[in-house]
């Protein structure tokens, strides 16, 4: 078979995207009988687990820009973000029909009150509220993360009707180690040449990995970046910025596109963290849900919904970001009404300010649809970077 | 949970002392200070290590109280703070930034501790993150997990005595320079839990007809001493014993619920109120129920700083540590939304009320997030018509007082229309939401 080129890639991640039936998701279950399908909104779940429970982890990341929220707005009350409405509004669609339980990260109270809301609407699927420890000392929060991680574990064996092997969460976990591993040569290849690696499609296919199986997913990375890397697109002379708080809900894709057209290329963001949440391998030897708890208390990532205990510390994940990827300012985004993201700017604001980095804010909701005045804020961000840049 | 001169009652005069004296020894220089929060508080296992306690949401409802919150939020926007957060934060730091003067008019010191109690709500990370950056104290996390599946389970418990131990007892005595002593905390908790069957009793006397006491409005000033400073001291049982004998008096001499105003004169309509109050107009909000002789009976507020009624929880002596954690995990905001529905469900039948009144907060996700689906839950299971009102807690500028008039002359007439039609009438479609 010929490779696909970038456009069919993308195409293909696009399909995926604007299909609010889940319809790849449904076949996969539909495919071999056993099969389930557990459901997750962000930031971070361990989908290792639901993996090894033969299991497909599916990311809902609210209903985008074009779906239609009619029930929605009765559930919830406009000043609370919009990612909880649409969501609700895919569930009592039936469009979310086929999913098998739903996990809600302890990632804000609007996350965790769906949780409530799922037990109270949806009597006969699998709930899970999941937390993660806000202590990172291995005989503190690491025993009770692990204890947590087992808990999940029995429950996903009690839908799906099979014991977890060590070996198979091992398994498990090297596949998405390796999934991981490819997810950061995206980034880091839109990184080295954004101009090949333009941040929408690299958005789309980062989506993917929300559908799709981690193996199948990977493969899609690896395809992209040999179809990238063969394409010749012109450079432009663009600056370089981090786009970080939009972990939970998403910018509509528009807002991606028309950021990059007035003039920054996104070379590091922070949507889907799930993909790249833990930093570096995660061990494949061993307790595999000791592992998983180690990996989260050390080497995973920052974001507005976890503590830092050291206020020294506060900022500096952003702030090795930019270095490492050399970028001349940051966009703080965030979507309306999002506390963690909102309460949190403050402080990252001043840890940028006093490193003389640049930067915008700029508030969105999925489903925003004015890109003019968006457009103008980062065009004119654009400009003074290169204006000062060059002096 | 002072407010002004609303009542003239003793239990008053000695809640509003208690409260000044608090604010004095803050102030004072004398002591170590710790900043605390309201649901999760942990004011025993302070007073073990002679630190004040000084809860930054009751100096917002102080502030609000006195008109003064509405300066302080803006003060806050403008140095960059969202319009969209939680406006307790917000009346917090304008405060710091219009010179930090606590209620008694003396400038507050610096706290020596932020002990961060994560209990119930997800704003409380950032706001002690933020008040961080400008008090660069000791700054202690106790991650209280969320009761999901409605019962708190045993890893949670023991995660949470494990930062007791290993996090928050440590950083106490490097703070205090005092050793713990766990007979010091059980001689305290001994003392809550005499304290909480007073409170306990004063609740549920609102299951009379007619109800001695306002449980939502009135009910801010009850729980005072208990959520605040003083659970745990003789104070806090002096006063319950003497509110027991003012409720027993009003109780013998068949008085209705007593308001800003005096005595209500007759009760017309018997309220569960979800949410917390509006403090901005608290005034104001309260006389719209007194005029149309509208009581509350029961309401989720009298439960943020610690539920005691709904499954009998009390502070035990016996078990010091493991009762904190699990006082931590079941403050209401804590316990998920079906056992929220449940609570509010029973608190309807058995306080024999006409509806379910929701006060919903436009920057209290913690709160607000599914009150909607709430509401229809508990109509369904009591067949007692709902009401939905917006307003916000210390931010003026979302408290409309005609259109809160307005709807709740509307839930009042529903509920009229409800006892002549001897039926149910829904109340979504009615008041709007
Ligand atoms: S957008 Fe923000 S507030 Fe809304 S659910 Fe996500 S994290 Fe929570
Ligand atoms: S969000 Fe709600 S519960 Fe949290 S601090 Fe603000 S008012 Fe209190």
């Amino acid at each position: 078979m010929n490779p696909r080129s970038v456009h069919d890639i993308v195409a293909f991640c696009q399909e995926l995207f604007d299909d609010l039936d889940f319809t790849r998701a449904r076949e996969w279950k539909a495919a071999q009988p056993g099969r389930g399908v557990i459901g997750y909104m962000p930031v971070y779940v361990p989908r290792e687990i639901i993996h090894a429970a033969g299991m497909l982890a599916l990311g809902i990341l609210g209903g985008g820009a074009d779906l239609e929220v009619i029930h929605g707005d009765a559930y919830y009350q406009s000043y609370i973000c919009r990612i909880p409405r649409s969501t609700l509004e895919l569930a009592v669609t039936g469009r979310l029909d086929f999913v098998d339980g739903m996990m809600f990260p302890s990632t804000c109270d609007v996350i965790r009150n769906m949780s409530g809301i799922w037990k109270l609407m949806f009597k006969d699927k699998y709930v899970r509220y999941f937390d993660v420890p806000q202590n990172f000392k291995d005989e503190v929060g690491g025993v009770f993360y692990e204890n947590e991680l087992r808990e999940l574990k029995e429950g996903l064996e009690r839908i799906s009707g099979r014991k977890i092997t060590d070996e198979q969460l091992n398994q498990s976990i090297a596949i998405y180690n390796e999934n991981r591993a490819w997810v950061n040569k995206v980034y880091d290849f839109r990184s080295s040449f954004p101009w090949k690696a333009p941040s929408a499609e690299v958005y789309l296919l980062m989506r993917a990995g929300m559908v799709l199986p981690p193996e199948e997913h990977t493969l899609l990375m690896q395809e992209y970046i040999a179809a990238a890397e063969a394409e010749n697109r012109p450079m432009r002379d663009n600056c370089r910025v981090v786009l970080t708080g939009g972990f939970c809900e998403q910018p509509p894709l528009p807002l991606i596109k028309s950021l990059e057209i007035s003039g920054c290329y996104i070379v590091d963001d922070d949507f889907m963290l799930v993909n790249r949440w833990i930093q570096g391998d995660v061990e494949t030897t061993g307790d595999p849900l000791r592992n998983l708890s180690r990996a989260f208390l050390h080497h995973s990532g920052q974001t507005a919904a976890k503590y830092e205990p050291y206020m020294d510390v506060k900022g500096k994940y952003l702030l090795d970001i930019i270095r490492k990827r050399s970028a001349d300012g940051v966009i703080f985004s965030a979507a309306s009404f999002c506390d963690p993201a909102l309460l949190d700017q403050p402080m990252m604001i001043s840890r940028v300010e006093a490193q003389g980095i640049p930067y915008i804010t700029l508030q969105y909701a999925e489903n925003s649809g004015q890109m003019q005045p968006i457009r103008e804020q980062s065009g004119t961000f654009a400009d003074s970077i290169k204006l000062w840049s060059g002096v | 949970m002072s407010g002004a001169e609303v009542t003239k009652s003793n239990s008053q005069l000695i809640q509003k002392a208690m409260i000044s004296r608090n604010y004095d020894r803050i102030t004072s220089g004398e002591c170590k200070v710790s900043s605390t929060f309201v649901p999760g508080n942990l004011n025993e296992l302070l007073m073990c290590f002679d630190i004040a306690n000084n809860l930054p949401e009751i100096n917002a409802i102080q502030n609000a109280m006195r008109k003064k919150s509405g300066d302080m939020i803006q003060e806050a926007e403008r140095s960059g703070h969202s319009e969209d957060v939680c406006t307790y934060v917000k009346a917090d730091i304008g405060m710091m930034a219009k010179g930090n003067i606590a209620p008694n008019g003396k400038p507050f010191r610096d706290p020596d501790m932020l002990l961060l109690s994560y209990s119930g709500c997800f704003t409380f990370m950032k706001w002690f993150e933020l008040l961080r950056e400008q008090y660069k104290c000791p700054t202690v996390m106790l991650h209280v997990p969320y009761a999901a599946d409605g019962q708190p389970t045993q890893n949670m418990r023991d995660y949470i005595v494990k930062q007791l131990k290993d996090e928050v007892i440590p950083t106490m005595e490097k703070v205090s320079g005092i050793k713990f002593d766990i007979d010091r905390l059980r001689e305290y908790l001994r003392k809550s839990a005499i304290a909480e069957n007073n409170l306990v009793w004063m609740l549920e006397q609102s299951k009379r007809r007619p109800s001695p006491i306002d449980c939502y409005f009135g009910g801010v000033y009850y729980m005072g001493p208990i959520f605040t400073a003083f659970r745990g001291t003789d104070e806090a049982i002096q006063y319950y014993d003497l509110l027991r004998l003012e409720i027993e008096d009003r109780i013998a001499k068949g008085l209705c619920a007593q308001t800003l105003d005096g005595d209500m004169p007759e009760e017309k309509y018997r309220l569960v109120v979800e949410g917390p109050p509006n403090w901005t107009s608290f005034r104001e909000f309260w006389q719209m129920f007194a005029e149309a002789g509208a009581v509350v009976v029961a309401s989720s507020y009298t439960k943020v700083g610690g539920v005691y009624d709904y499954d009998g929880f009390r502070h035990d002596p016996d078990h010091p540590l493991e009762s904190l954690a699990d006082y931590c995990l079941g403050v209401y905001t804590n316990r998920n939304l079906p056992t929220r529905v449940d609570m509010l469900a029973r608190n309807l039948k058995e306080y024999d009320a006409d509806g379910l009144l929701i006060n919903s907060i436009k920057s209290c996700n913690s709160f607000s997030a599914g009150q909607l689906v709430m509401l229809r839950e508990i109509e369904k299971l009591t067949g007692k018509p709902g009401a939905f009102i917006e307003t916000d807690l210390v931010d003026p500028r979302y408290f409309s007082a005609a259109n809160v008039k307005n709807r709740l002359e509307s839930y009042f007439q529903m509920i009229d229309q409800k006892r002549r039609a001897g039926g149910f009438v829904t109340g979504i479609a009615a008041v709007g939401a």
